[in-house]
């Protein structure tokens, strides 16, 4: 126990001494929402069913931040401790591995909650951020999610050759899902067409099931979503439990 | 005594190249045992079988009585290991990775007093990418140490650090077997594997072509001393080679060098004074003289007709 809290803490000060990481998860998520507040501000509009820019936009971010976490900064660090031999070094102690897994997983988590939460504070104190939902709802969804690609992180840690090409990799898949899938910009912007290739990237549904709960949606209306992250999460955990290297 | 590690005729292959063919040796406690041998003849690759990292393909291996690969979780926190090729995070700090490995162990020394030992308590603060190869170097060995371990494997130990570094870890390595603790090291330094060692396996294309003491490997050679010194302008060599305690002489260019009988080591005078006083009745006016001892260079030259290593480690 000593050592996971230890080890968990440890690296929580690694992720925010490594300026892009802390920036793309804190302080990006924060430029966006003010940048996209001055232009539009908050006002109800009947594009976003009566909610305004802000409101829409700070489940979305959240989402950004999960597929940023998830599928970059997880991936990079998990490929960069094998390739430089930081994980072979940690092999020789009497470390477990899951140890390993379970302090990555949760500072990934807290630095996204941080995200979030900063995101919620800077929408309260200037947008007068509305939230319709249910806490525990959001909670829960925020963490599904942030699991979910989480695994996918670790899955292409796993497969990726080194650290360089899991960093190619990993802007590859995300930077068009940030774009395609309503985390960057709304959906109800977008073209059709653009939304049909929607319906195949998984951090669109992150973004349905985070953005329906926060304007007070139920859990029955987001059954596809459920479905899509439990399935990602399993499938996820399996194949990164099989395909884990040291090195 | 008893024996700390045991392997019985280990083979390791990758591909078609064999790394390790069917070796077999004994550690005994207590002792500082080296492999030496010069890059790619499988010692990195025997102390990672050794460690547990990498499977044997044939052979078994004991280690404190356990399997290295089946019985890793009693094993781990007995050893102490500073691998060849391993990093910590760049932005971590040195006292945090000592902090931090220290919280992996029940069982640790003060770090505190180790980086004193080893000279890094200047660079508590400084993070990892920042210090020298030699500075993290010695943190990896403060690594291996910290939980006291029963059996420590150092990898290459002093590769890249100055002499005076070099000297200060053998100094460390002999405090810890003087703890009863015992060492299994790799090295390609001859000087290294001669001064630190109680006994070395000279590793040469995957097998053990000698083991035994530094000074029993030496003294089975068939060399004795040999005095070397430069001549400006002809002269014969024919009346030092004529010399009774004599061996030999050989000519390169400007430099001589005149080897002794193996019998005659432990005459009351050493051979250079006989080579001095043919030279000085002889009037040759000679320079730069000095007398080598046969070493564990000599002993791999002689065993596998190479040097070891091209490039001089300082």
């Amino acid at each position: 126990m000593r050592a996971l809290t230890k080890y968990t803490w440890t690296e929580i000060k690694l992720f925010l001494r490594e300026p892009i990481g802390a920036f793309f998860t804190l302080v990006f998520p924060l430029m966006m929402l003010f940048l996209f507040g001055t232009i539009y501000g908050n006002e109800p509009s009947p594009l976003f069913y009566g909610y305004g820019t802000v409101d829409v936009s700070v489940p979305a971010y959240t989402a950004m931040i999960i597929g940023t976490t998830g599928i970059m900064g997880l991936t990079i660090t998990i490929s960069t401790y094998r390739e430089n031999g930081i994980l072979r070094r940690l092999r020789v102690t009497p470390l477990r591995p899951y140890i390993i897994l379970i302090a990555q997983v949760a500072v990934n988590f807290l630095m996204t909650a941080a995200g979030m939460l900063l995101l919620i504070l800077a929408g309260k104190l200037v947008y007068d951020l509305r939230f319709d939902g249910n806490v525990l709802n959001v909670a829960l969804a925020f963490m599904l999610s942030s699991l979910s690609f989480f695994s996918l992180g670790f899955v292409l840690a796993a497969v990726m050759p080194n650290a360089r090409t899991a960093q190619v990799v990993g802007m590859v898949i995300f930077y068009p899902m940030l774009f395609l899938s309503g985390a960057g910009m709304p959906l109800e912007i977008l073209p059709d067409k653009v939304r049909n290739i929607s319906k195949f990237l998984p951090l669109t549904y992150v973004v349905t099931l985070l953005r329906g709960l926060w304007t007070g949606g139920t859990w029955d209306q987001h059954n596809t979503e459920v479905i899509v992250l439990v399935t990602l999460l399993a499938v996820g955990v399996l194949i990164s439990a099989k395909a884990f290297r040291w090195e | 005594m008893s024996e700390v590690v045991k392997v019985e005729g280990l083979s390791k292959t990758y591909g078609n190249t064999i790394a390790v063919d069917n070796i077999s040796f004994e550690i005994q406690e207590g002792e500082i045992f080296g492999m030496v041998g010069p890059n790619g003849a499988g010692k990195t690759t025997t102390i990672e079988c050794i460690e547990g990292l990498r499977q044997a393909d044939r052979g078994t291996i004991r280690v404190l009585g356990l399997d290295p690969v089946q019985d890793e979780r009693q094993i781990r926190p007995l050893l102490g290991v500073q691998l060849q090729q391993a990093q910590l995070p760049g932005n971590l700090k040195v006292w945090e990775a000592l902090d931090l490995y220290s919280s992996f162990y029940e069982h640790t020394l003060d770090w505190q007093d180790l980086i004193k030992g080893l000279g890094l308590v200047e660079k508590r603060d400084t993070a990892f990418r920042k210090l020298s190869g030699g500075q993290q170097q010695r943190l990896f060995i403060a690594l291996a140490l910290l939980n006291d371990p029963q059996l420590v494997f150092l990898d290459e130990l002093t590769t890249g650090l100055d002499p005076h570094a070099r000297h200060a870890i053998w100094d460390l390595v002999r405090d810890v077997r003087e703890r009863g603790k015992t060492v299994f090291l790799t090295t390609h330094y001859m000087e290294e594997a001669e001064r630190l060692c109680d006994r070395v396996a000279i590793l040469d294309y995957g097998q053990i072509v000698a083991l035994d003491t530094p000074a029993n490997l030496i003294a089975d050679l068939d060399i004795s001393e040999r005095v070397i010194f430069r001549v400006h302008g002809n002269w014969s060599p024919d009346r030092l080679a004529n010399l009774p305690r004599v061996k030999s002489v050989e000519k390169q260019g400007d430099k001589t060098i005149v080897y002794a009988r193996t019998n005659v080591s432990n005459n009351t005078n050493p051979i250079v004074t006989d080579v001095v006083n043919a030279l000085t009745s002889e009037g040759i006016r000679f320079s730069d003289l000095r007398t080598e001892h046969p070493n564990l260079e000599d002993v791999f030259l002689t065993l596998t007709g190479r040097q070891v290593r091209e490039e001089r480690s300082e």
